[in-house]
């Protein structure tokens, strides 16, 4: 198998070597940090002229993972889109592509501060979502008691001369890697993102397989 | 205009010189629409290229521009200004002589626009983007000679194409313009005169007298050089007492990073204490012009530098150039010779140091080489569609502007001659909508074509960006280096973001020949200390690695069919001859591959002769076939000569890695997705204008704006696999990193003939590889083996071992 199963807050969930979280207990798939229509928000403020195949190939890859776990929900930890206007510019096969992979399960995009209003795309629109003892937002709150998931700091790792996106907990809070094609990276052992986890924190890095590793403690 | 004017006869007499032949041919024929001149350094090239400016602005008669002077230094457009106000100031001459660079303050550079000097010196870059402002043909009205200094050595980059483009705008805008070019000694002289003139037309190439035979040697130590590595530190007593004995000394080294560290090792030797200073591209502006001013002054005794002092900065007195290091090319070693004695008709005086024991055969190979005047280089190819896609910006920002017209323009230059008009519009495609397959951004165009046919920007304001990103010299992301504590003061230098990441407060490390501690990042800036009480890591830097060049190695190659070896010291000779006894000399038409164990890991060691680029390129294809086999390769390295792979299986049988129809197919399906496609697909992006110039580096609050640029290179593959940008990619890797070329040159002399020698320890030939900096990791399934052993390790060591 080329996921690893961890603990948070007494739930088993699966850590998928693609960067999507899921949850077999509750039949959840969790993804963050999609970044939809990045290239053409680029190019709109007049930056670079990207190749603009970035949301295709995201979409592509959930529709793999929703293949495998076959979810009753999916939660998108926001920053689905990388603002409300991509969202609208959208095209329309990839609207259709998300109404083909919304059809017959739940599905909530949670607010990003990319993505901080409602999206006309199907599924619900939360700020929050709370699922048993697990509490899923965008980004990580001070105090929040154990069983926090979110997203927004895109964590990565390095290991050896390798550096990967990964999910990063302390088994009270996880954060999730960017699942977006379009997204780079935070190193894990910068403070603003080191400081929320305890001293003992493992990574989970993404590849061809996850592997676990501890995080450093604080430089 | 004929001849020099009186004024200038009576000049040369009163300094007691004559003008040189050549110098009085060029004034003779300085009405030919284009004209270049080959001198050796020190032949009043120069000068030669201005007298018949000086002498048409002699009258006071002439307002605004008149010539412009492009070298590819910034400082040595500063030296101009200095050497050309002595024949100036002392005829008497009504001239007004100025420089732009990039050095150059804003209001400076403002004014100079609205009232430019007679002569304007400057530089490729800063030409460039004298053509983006709208107010440019006003600025150039009346420009009638352009002086392109130092040309052989723009020949050989981007940044000739890029110089050569916006002389053919020039000359759109002030036609009948004169085209001079100065060059240093070349093996291709016609090729230089068709890159310089407007196609088609012809350039009269003038050659003056080369000179005296220059004087080389190699220089014998007590102590033969180490192994490996490139310092030749072992060098330090006999350089030093070298010193001693001239006037002024110039030391030159291959890369930045081997200078810092020889510079450090020379001050410890020097006991006297001499004036020596150090020079290259990474140290910090006002570091490097109190050098020159010194060294102008005469007060130094030696200047340890880098290819940056190659080019023609009058240095005077320099007596003798030492060059640290085998040449790796012998167009390049002559003309660094040159440097020495400038005083024309006097022999150049050099030494050559190997800095270890292979290097040894290339010196004597190089020195065989210069004494026979057997120069080498590849033919140049044609212009770079990267740098056409800038220029089209560059166009697009001075105003609208007409494509036939336009296109018909960048033909004049040499490179451009044989761009299809399909070619050029795919790259006009490409920088107003992206050229992507998928039509995505008809809103967001960069250029829009108006009713009238004209093409401009559909925002104005773009062009602030175009500037921003101008230019063609790829460097890799640097970050300052200051004293702790002084964030105002002078920066002591730059070092590579890269090697930044690599250090923890604490580490030593040289720059500007001081060892510094880094204590942190702050903000952009590297911060150091002077507490350095450990041994420096060494900052590396990015310095051009030149590959041997073919003829080169032929010869080194052509060394090894002796039998004994009286040219080359006794160390050096025993070496080879015990490698003979062991294995096998390589040899040209064989080719020579040895498998031994070594550590705990399996070596397979290939002497492909191919140059440093073709050599990675055979490492990176020859472990994608192992990885095939299942031979778990974990990384290799190379050298000029060859290349050595290490993994957890042995190689029985290396001849089908050889296969030439192997290789190849390798070859094609490995383009797609290696790491100097990548790195090559980032640089030629920047250039097209696809990327900003700073794509992807990590900045200051590590916002996770900006990804790999990887990921747009991987992306465009999967969905645009026919996209420009992929093409021009191929094209820019085939020419420089990849050199697939020499590969190809290399299976036809030996012809699948490979000598595969089965040892069960290192021999001499390959143990010097051992040390070699720049190994590549070969991610592959043995390496994801090991990363999964070191992460289970890690758990284990914190306890954890049960959470995975």
């Amino acid at each position: 198998m080329n996921s690893a199963a961890l603990s948070l807050a007494g739930e088993t969930l699966i850590a998928l070597p693609s960067g999507a979280l899921h949850w077999p207990a509750k039949g959840v798939l969790v993804v963050s940090d999609l970044h939809l229509g990045k290239s053409e928000r680029m190019a709109r403020r007049g930056g670079a002229l990207l190749p603009p195949y970035e949301t295709i190939e995201t979409l592509t890859r959930l529709a793999g993972d929703i293949e495998a776990t076959r979810p009753a929900t999916v939660l998108c930890l926001g920053d689905s889109f990388d603002d409300l206007l991509a969202a609208e510019a959208i095209e329309d096969a990839h609207r259709d592509t998300i109404r083909r992979l919304q059809a017959g399960r739940q599905w909530v995009w949670i607010e990003g501060n990319h993505d901080p209003g409602p999206l006309d795309l199907g599924g619900t629109h939360r700020a929050e979502v709370r699922l048993g003892a697990l509490v899923f937002r965008h980004i990580a709150e001070d105090g929040s008691p154990p069983g926090e998931i979110s997203g927004h700091y895109h964590p990565k790792a390095r290991v050896r001369s390798a550096r990967r996106p990964c999910f990063l907990t302390d088994g009270r809070r996880l954060i999730l890697p960017a699942y977006g094609t379009y997204t780079g990276g935070l190193d894990w052992t910068t403070p603003v993102l080191r400081r929320l986890f305890a001293d003992s924190a493992t990574a989970y890095l993404t590849g061809s397989r996850v592997l676990a590793v501890p995080v450093p403690r604080a430089a | 205009m004929a001849d020099l004017p009186p004024a200038f006869t009576d000049w040369f007499v009163s300094r007691g010189w004559s003008a040189h032949p050549h110098q009085i041919e060029m004034a003779a024929r300085a009405g030919s629409p284009s004209l270049l001149l080959i001198a050796p350094t020190g032949g009043g090239k120069t000068l030669a290229g201005f007298l018949p400016t000086l002498a048409e602005l002699a009258d006071g008669e002439y307002d605004g521009l008149h010539t412009i002077y492009v070298s590819p230094l910034k400082a040595l457009a500063a030296d101009i200004r200095r050497n050309l106000s002595s024949p100036i100031e002392e005829m008497g001459l009504p001239v007004r002589v100025e420089d732009r660079t990039g050095d150059t303050s804003a209001t400076q550079k403002k004014r100079q626009r609205a009232d430019p000097p007679h002569i304007l010196l400057t530089t490729p870059e800063s030409l460039a983007l004298l053509l983006t402002y709208e107010d440019a043909p006003r600025m150039f009205r009346g420009l009638t000679r352009v002086i392109v200094d130092e040309i052989h050595a723009l020949s050989e980059s981007k940044r000739g194409d890029q110089l050569m483009l916006a002389l053919a705008e020039l000359e759109a805008m002030t036609p009948g313009l004169r085209r001079v070019g100065l060059s240093a000694t070349v093996e291709d002289p016609k090729g230089i005169a068709a890159f310089l003139a407007r196609h088609p037309d012809p350039c009269p190439i003038l050659f003056a007298d080369p000179g005296p035979e220059p004087d080389i040697s190699m220089l014998e130590t007590a102590h033969p050089p180490p192994w490996s590595g490139g310092g030749a530190a072992y060098a330090i007593p006999e350089v030093m007492a070298a010193i001693r004995r001239h006037k002024t000394t110039l030391v030159f080294h291959n890369t930045r990073a081997q200078a810092e560290i020889f510079f450090y090792n020379l001050w410890l030797e020097n006991d006297e204490a001499l004036p020596i200073g150090i020079h290259h591209g990474s140290l910090a502006r006002e570091q490097r012009q109190k050098v020159e001013a010194a060294m102008a002054a005469g007060d130094l005794r030696a200047i340890v530098c880098t290819g940056t002092l190659d080019l023609g900065i009058d240095w005077g007195d320099v007596d003798l150039i030492i060059q640290i290091g085998a040449p790796k090319n012998v167009k390049r070693l002559v003309q660094r010779i040159g440097r020495a004695n400038h005083r024309y008709n006097a022999p150049s005086k050099a030494i050559i140091v190997p800095a270890n024991r292979f290097e040894i055969v290339e010196c004597v190979a190089a020195l065989q080489a210069v004494r026979e005047a057997d120069l080498d280089g590849d033919p140049r190819g044609s212009g770079p569609r990267d740098v056409l896609c800038q220029h089209i910006l560059i166009r697009a920002c001075r105003g609208p502007f007409d494509a036939s017209a336009f296109y018909e323009t960048v033909r004049t230059a040499g490179a451009y001659a044989d761009l299809t008009r399909a070619e050029f519009n795919a790259c006009l495609d490409m920088v107003a909508t992206g050229g992507y397959a998928l039509r995505a951004y008809d809103r967001w165009q960069r250029l829009k074509e108006r009713p009238d046919g004209l093409w401009e920007l559909r925002d104005p304001r773009a062009a602030r960006d175009v500037r921003m990103n101008l230019g063609t010299i790829q460097d890799t992301e640097t970050l300052k280096v200051r004293m702790k504590g002084r964030q105002f003061g002078r920066p002591l230098g730059e070092i590579e973001e890269g090697f930044a990441a690599s250090l923890v407060p604490g580490d030593t490390f040289l720059i500007g020949g001081q060892v510094v501690r880094y204590e942190g990042l702050r903000e952009m800036t590297v911060e150091v200390t002077r507490r350095a009480d450990k041994k420096p890591k060494i900052a590396t830097f990015n310095g051009t690695k030149f590959a041997t060049s073919t003829q080169l190695s032929q010869r080194i190659l052509g060394m090894f069919r002796q039998d004994d070896w009286p040219d080359l010291p006794r160390h050096t000779a025993d070496w080879l001859a015990l490698q003979a006894r062991v294995s096998h000399l390589p040899r040209a038409d064989r080719l020579l591959v040895e498998s031994f164990p070594h550590d705990g890991r399996q070596h397979v060691c290939i002497y492909g002769f191919a140059g440093r680029n073709a050599m990675q390129t055979l490492g990176l294809l020859v472990t994608r076939q192992m990885e095939m086999e299942g031979l778990n390769p974990l990384g290799f390295v190379s050298t000029d000569y060859a290349v050595l792979i290490w993994g957890l299986n042995q190689v029985i049988d290396p001849e089908p890695l050889f296969d030439a129809r192997d290789l190849r197919a390798a070859f094609e399906s490995w383009l797609q997705s290696n790491a100097v496609m990548k790195r090559t697909f980032r640089a030629s992006a920047t250039v097209a204008g696809l990327l900003e110039r700073n794509w992807g580096a990590q900045r200051r609050t590590g916002r996770q704006a900006t990804f790999s640029s990887d990921i747009l290179y991987d992306t465009l593959v999967k969905y645009d696999p026919e996209h420009l940008m992929l093409q021009i990619t191929r094209e820019e890797a085939m020419r420089g990193l990849v050199d697939f070329g020499r590969i190809e040159e290399m299976l036809t002399r030996t012809q699948g003939r490979v000598d595969h020698v089965i040892l069960d320890r290192v021999t001499p030939l390959a143990a010097p590889l051992f040390l070699e900096q720049g190994r590549v990791p070969v991610m592959g399934e043995g390496r994801e083996r090991l990363l999964a052993e070191e992460t289970e390790r890690l758990m284990a060591a914190a306890g954890l071992q049960d959470v995975a």
